[in-house]
């Protein structure tokens, strides 16, 4: 029994790890993935070491400094109370990647219970928690986080909250999908017959084998969040200054736009760049995920 | 196809209901006294209980949430702390600019991206090809905020042949939309070009264009009238729903411009704390949300039969 099991471990293993080698190498030869996976590898870098790569701390004021042009000093300039740019935009990174993935893990959880029970079990259950589906989708995503930010105020946790709960709605819908497509094949059927329980089988049967679209739509959807915190950021609704994040850096250039444009310019490219990343990195891993499209080209 | 109508409409109920909640139940997020924030701090109890009691705030929350339900459906959205002006008259007041914003916006989103898109199609693999698949990944990255203070930048403040700021006062001055609407827009038409190249790519090998092809037709007429008419089919459903989401994401772009409308009107009480015109303002977008998906809908069920049988 127990050689049958370790048989069945290492066959498993050996599934999964080849699985993997091939995803990986279909990524690899994905010259855009790649330049994304760099990305986003260089920027969690960025964010883990701010305080080894910034030069000074970045909101300590030197009003002497005030609107300095990039210089050999402050590489990236000073903004109007002298702090440096290039280390305020060292340490926004810290805000962006935090946010983008804890409320990406929000809506990842409150999605996939959701989208799992509706789609597994069927029934009112599932058109009951479609209708609650409908009903948040019924917002634009920006606005429903613009409305709950207004209402509890500017903190990083209200922005986990609220971007968490505007986004879990196309993850309850792609896991609901997903699973009603792979409940009705045999394996779990096989999986049922032989006394599986509803828990093991969505766990162990059905999630890992729905899980490709969702990695896909969460690298693309870490993007997205990154461009919605900076803009709560730049409205104000977002990180409290002075922490420096790229939305309210900004939203604190904006009125200099014209005689200091270095303020606007250094956050709105770490912005471009860390979304580009996310994206490009997403679309790769949809391509490395679904040979189907890639034959497509192909033909 | 009334009938599917009629059915559609039922279906809307129960969402209707939902946002109408979620909007009324964000007022109970506001940490503290509603009323104290309204009249500021250094007010009697005697005055306070008054104004709670004319408001409605001294009833259980279930009658509180009926009273808004009532009054929203009869067009009242609620008065505003700050200019005590109702919220709907308000909203019917800044329609007009955000209306036009969103209309220049899409139009310029549509023309643009579907005119890239077939011709990267048309041209497949080569370097056109090519810049529109970066074209269309940089317009889903940059920050549309970030883009109207580049364009502001460029054409307002370097070549000065565009207005920044404003909407030229009374009336309809297409100068004062150019600049937000492009920076609007810029996303939707990254998603066209992309959306319009699989779609013609698709329609072009289709065997039709092949015999379009075979009876001697010339290229311009094989893909304007045979493929793009064909292929302009998914598109051309996806500009209803771009549409209500460019409404809903006038935010920034008006508040970077100074533009008049209702995403500037909610900025503004945003800062404010003007927390009834922020709930009107989200109630009021989401129906607008709702009401374009159904007519979208209709309109689907319109031009494919399949649809209403289902």
């Amino acid at each position: 029994m127990s050689t049958n099991s370790d048989a069945d471990k290492t066959l498993e293993l050996y599934e999964t790890s080849s699985l993997f080698l091939e995803i990986w190498d279909r990524l690899k030869r994905n010259k855009r993935a790649i330049l994304g996976l760099f990305l986003v590898i260089f920027l969690i870098l960025v964010a883990l070491f701010a305080n080894v790569i910034a030069p000074y701390d970045p909101v300590q004021i030197a009003l002497k400094d005030s609107l300095k042009e990039p210089n050999l000093a402050h590489l990236m300039g000073t903004d109007v109370l002298g702090r440096d740019i290039f280390s305020r935009i060292i340490y926004g990174a810290r805000a962006s990647l935090i946010v983008g993935v804890v409320a990406t893990s929000i809506s990842l959880v409150i999605g996939v219970i959701i989208g799992a029970f509706s789609g597994y079990y069927g029934g009112w259950l599932d058109s009951l928690m479609m209708r609650i589906t409908d009903i948040f989708s019924a917002f634009p995503f920006f606005l429903l986080a613009i409305a709950i930010m207004t209402f509890l105020g500017p903190s990083l946790l209200n922005i986990f909250f609220a971007l968490g709960i505007v986004g879990w709605t196309n993850y309850a819908r792609l896991i609901r999908g997903q699973v009603i497509l792979v409940k009705e094949s045999k394996y779990i059927e096989a999986a049922r017959s032989i006394g599986a329980k509803d828990r093991r089988i969505i766990l162990r049967h059905i999630l890992p084998n729905a899980l490709a679209p969702v990695i896909v739509y969460t690298a693309l959807n870490i993007g997205g969040v990154i461009l919605a915190e900076a803009g709560l950021s730049f409205l104000g609704l977002g990180v409290r200054p002075p922490a420096p994040s790229w939305g309210s850096m900004l939203a604190e250039g904006k009125d200099f736009i014209f005689n200091a444009s270095w303020l606007v310019v250094w956050p709105g490219v770490a912005i471009f760049l860390t979304v580009l990343g996310y994206n490009l990195l997403g679309e790769g891993l949809r391509n490395a995920l679904d040979p189907r499209l890639n034959l497509r080209r192909i033909k | 196809m009334i009938r599917f109508i009629i059915r559609r409409i039922f279906q809307l109920i129960p969402v209707l209901l939902g946002i109408s909640m979620l909007t009324f139940g964000m007022m109970s997020l506001v940490p503290g006294d509603p009323v104290a924030l309204m009249l500021g701090q250094h007010i009697s109890h005697q005055t306070m209980d008054s104004v709670r009691q004319e408001l409605g705030l001294d009833l259980p929350f279930l009658n509180r949430y009926l009273n808004y339900l009532w009054n929203a459906l009869h067009g009242d959205f609620g008065r505003s702390y700050i200019q005590h002006q109702e919220v709907s008259q308000m909203l019917l007041d800044k329609i007009p600019v955000t209306f036009r914003l969103a209309v220049a916006a899409s139009a310029i989103a549509i023309t643009f991206g579907v005119l890239i898109g077939v011709l990267s199609a048309v041209r497949q693999y080569s370097f056109w090809d090519t810049f529109t698949t970066f074209f269309t990944l940089i317009g889903l990255s940059l920050p549309t905020f970030w883009l109207g203070m580049v364009l502001q930048l460029v054409f307002g403040v370097i070549f000065r042949i565009l207005p920044i700021s404003g909407s030229g006062g009374e009336g309809f001055h297409l100068q004062y939309y150019i600049l937000p609407g492009f920076a609007l827009g810029f996303a939707s038409m990254a998603m066209y070009a992309g959306l319009t190249r699989s779609s013609m790519l698709e329609v072009l090998g289709e065997d039709y264009i092949r015999t379009a092809r075979a009876k001697g037709l010339s290229k311009q007429v094989v893909v304007f009238k045979h493929g793009m008419k064909n292929a302009l089919i998914p598109v051309s459903t996806h500009a209803g729903m771009d549409f209500a989401s460019l409404m809903g994401g006038t935010i920034l772009i008006e508040t970077i411009f100074s533009l008049p409308g209702i995403g500037y009107m909610l900025f503004n009480a945003i800062s404010r704390r003007d927390y009834p015109v922020v709930q009107g303002v989200t109630l009021f977008l989401a129906l607008v949300f709702v009401v374009v998906n159904l007519l979208v809908d209709i309109s689907y069920a319109f031009l494919n039969p399949q649809i209403r049988y289902d």
